[in-house]
């Protein structure tokens, strides 16, 4: 009886013979990578259907490309220091130093995930904005006659709605990490002579390394390809790769350009999420 | 240079650690966890070299007196004083002590040296004193060949051997101990208390706070044993006196066996430091000063102290109806009945075995009997 149903699985398996996952596979094949050969193949091709190498490899020489290459870069890399550092600080708080609540606030935080990105951005508008609360009592209060904050429509404004958007993605993995720090580590070396920063630097924060990595890098795969916050918050020229992409499809119907530029992307996110898988990948073992 | 003499050598800790002191005092210490009280008032000493053992239940608040010491619970009330010094308001980091935990709680991402090395960083020490302190501590647990390997790569009995030396390489005035041999298996366990001990035999300044759940490893140890029942002190004594005569029922039953059978006082007996008692119709002489004649004890005689010859004189001679005989190699355990009472005995010797149902005879010493209250703390 119990042979029987031991063996009752292998069976299934065995009369399926492998063959199962090939429609789940094809379904995948024709959602995900179809569009991306299509954009390969797009990005080699001009208007007049004929191969035209020569296009694409212009437009990713030319000056607009480079510029947002190199704002992509910056803003991805400002924000993610920026997240990293406040997940840090808030998850060292929150796991170590609790207050009354601190679980309760961990969750708003966590809730931010749930948010559409622009939602953010819109609300900074709101407060930080040219005619947002801040810059209104500023103008009143002081009597001036121009909006005195106006760092909003830079990479600054930029960069501050991706750390607030995004860390909660690092703060998460943090957290996970350091509730697996054992508690009598942290007495023992207390007790030794160790005082808090100390505590932090050599015992916590190796216990960390893998969810900061992991978490970090999530954030830098996600900047690179933000695009709400960017266009929302409309900086004059903050031109990222995700930005130029839409403004070269849409706006110059420059479709090949377009793709050209979305291959360079596509790569430069592939190549971050293999750092994430890899670090992960340690956070799981 | 005997291990001893390395110990004593130049240091950094070790002199200001001498001026200031190790002897510890609970000066009414309690502790409350959200309003609930897990240690009611404290007050004891463990004189500077002593090692106390606390025992008593799970729950019962000997982890918590040990935290207390260590810093990382604040009394509710009461103060701490180490080396005559209240420190009850010191951050851990300040106090000079050092722990040996259950767990072990060495740093996973650390060498074994390295794990030694970070008391003796973290209180600046200079370079050449930290490799000469690793080397030594190592050498203490015979672990120096071991210096380079990760903790994840040792035994638990090898990572408790770091975890020891990583406390010892700080010289601190006060090793606190909480359970730290529970994790090992029975015989690993015996040949760590004895090296517990000849550590300690080296270090006779060190003073030892040794929290445990096994009655055999405090009564090896410890110089006193501190009995803790609820959260308070229920027996404090040096370990020979306090298993001889246990003060009451908890502190009897929880060293080691013991026959508890209730007794009426009758009246001082002429020898000083006895008295005699009506354990039913038979008149008894146990050892015990200040019970009044009429009050109601409980003569206590741990089993092995019964024998079914008669060996001197002034023996006591009680007479129970064999129920049980368990033969187990080297001891015999006997169980009688008394009244309403089990008596429990354990034989080395035994050339003719009773039957069940038998009536015989158990004779004790009045000085290995003696007369405690039901309940009662310290
Ligand atoms: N952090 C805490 N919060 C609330 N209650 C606690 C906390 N730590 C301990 N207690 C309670 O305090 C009491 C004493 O605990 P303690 O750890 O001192 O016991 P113990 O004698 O060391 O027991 P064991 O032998 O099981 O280790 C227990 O009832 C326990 O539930
Ligand atoms: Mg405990």
């Amino acid at each position: 009886m119990s042979d029987a149903v031991a063996l009752a699985p292998r069976a299934a398996r065995l009369n399926l013979g492998g063959w199962w996952v090939a429609p789940p596979l094809a379904v995948l094949a024709l959602l995900f990578l179809y569009p991306l050969i299509l954009i390969g193949r797009a990005a080699l091709i001009d208007d007049s259907g004929a191969l035209n190498l020569a296009a694409a490899w212009g437009v990713l020489n030319s000056r607009a490309f480079l510029n947002a290459l190199i704002n992509t870069a910056e803003i991805a890399l400002a924000s993610t220091i920026g997240c990293v550092i406040l997940g840090l600080t808030l998850g060292l708080i929150l796991a170590f130093a609790p207050f009354p609540g601190a679980g309760l606030v961990a969750q708003v935080i966590d809730t931010f995930i749930a948010l559409p990105t622009f939602l953010v951005t819109l609300a900074f508008t709101f407060l930080y904005g040219s005619a947002g609360i801040l810059n209104g009592a500023l103008t009143s209060g002081l009597g001036l006659d121009h909006p005195p904050v106006d760092f909003l429509y830079s990479a600054w404004g930029v960069i501050l709605a991706e750390v607030t958007v995004y860390t909660p993605f690092v703060l998460r993995p943090l957290l996970a990490a350091f509730s697996l720090v054992d508690r009598s580590q942290i007495e023992v070396a207390s007790l030794l002579g160790a005082r808090p920063l100390r505590i932090v630097r050599q015992v916590i924060l190796p216990a960390a390394l893998p969810a900061i990595v992991a978490g970090g890098s999530l954030c830098l795969l996600l900047t690179v390809n933000e695009f709400g916050i960017v266009l929302f918050i409309g900086a004059k020229g903050v031109i990222t790769l995700p930005l130029l992409i839409y403004s070269k499809a849409i706006q110059e119907s420059d479709y090949q350009g377009a793709c050209a530029i979305a291959i360079v992307n596509v790569a430069l996110s592939l190549a971050l999420f293999s750092l994430y898988r890899a670090a992960a990948r340690r956070l799981g073992g | 240079m005997t291990v001893s003499a390395a110990l004593r050598g130049a240091e950094v800790s070790a002199a200001a650690n001498a001026a200031a002191g190790s002897e510890v005092a609970f000066d009414k210490v309690s502790v409350a966890y959200r309003g609930s009280v897990v240690l009611k008032p404290l007050t004891m000493s463990v004189a500077a070299g002593e090692i106390l053992a606390m025992i008593g239940p799970s729950g019962s608040g000997k982890t918590t007196a040990l935290r207390a010491v260590a810093g990382f619970v604040r009394p509710a009330a009461g103060r701490i004083l180490i080396g005559g010094t209240d420190v009850t308001n010191l951050p851990p980091y300040e106090r000079g002590l050092a722990m040996v935990v259950q767990n072990y709680a060495l740093f996973p991402h650390m060498r074994v040296s390295e794990n030694v090395a970070f008391g003796l960083n973290a209180r600046g020490a200079a370079r050449d004193l930290i490799a000469q302190r690793v080397e030594d501590s190592l050498r203490i647990v015979g672990m120096s060949k071991f210096a380079s390997r990760f903790p994840r790569e040792l035994s638990g009995g090898q990572q408790q051997r770091v975890a020891i030396a990583r406390a010892l390489a700080v010289r601190p005035r006060v090793l606190l101990l909480d359970e730290p041999l529970s994790a090992l298996d029975a015989q690993i366990r015996r040949s760590m208390v004895e090296e517990i001990a000849r550590l300690h035999a080296d270090l006779p300044d060190l003073t030892i706070l040794y929290v445990t759940h096994d009655q055999s490893e405090a009564l090896t140890l410890a110089d006193r044993i501190a009995i803790l029942k609820d959260g308070e002190l229920s027996a404090i004594g040096a370990a020979g006196e306090l298993y001889r005569r246990p003060p009451n029922r908890f502190a009897a039953e929880f060293l080691g066996r013991a026959n508890l059978l209730p007794v009426v006082v009758e009246r001082v007996a002429q020898q000083s430091g006895f008295v005699e008692a009506r354990l039913g119709e038979t008149r008894v002489v146990a050892s015990g000063a200040d019970h009044p004649a009429g009050a109601e004890r409980l003569l206590c005689v741990r089993p092995q102290n019964l024998t079914l010859t008669c060996e001197a004189e002034r023996s006591n001679r009680i007479e129970a109806v064999l129920r049980e005989i368990h033969w187990q190699g080297e001891l015999t355990h006997l169980v009688a009945e008394i009244g309403e009472s089990i008596l429990r005995v354990v034989a080395t010797r035994l050339p003719n075995p009773p039957a069940r149902g038998d009536k015989l005879e158990f004779f004790f010493s009045p000085s290995d009997a003696n007369l405690i209250v039901e309940d009662g703390s310290v």
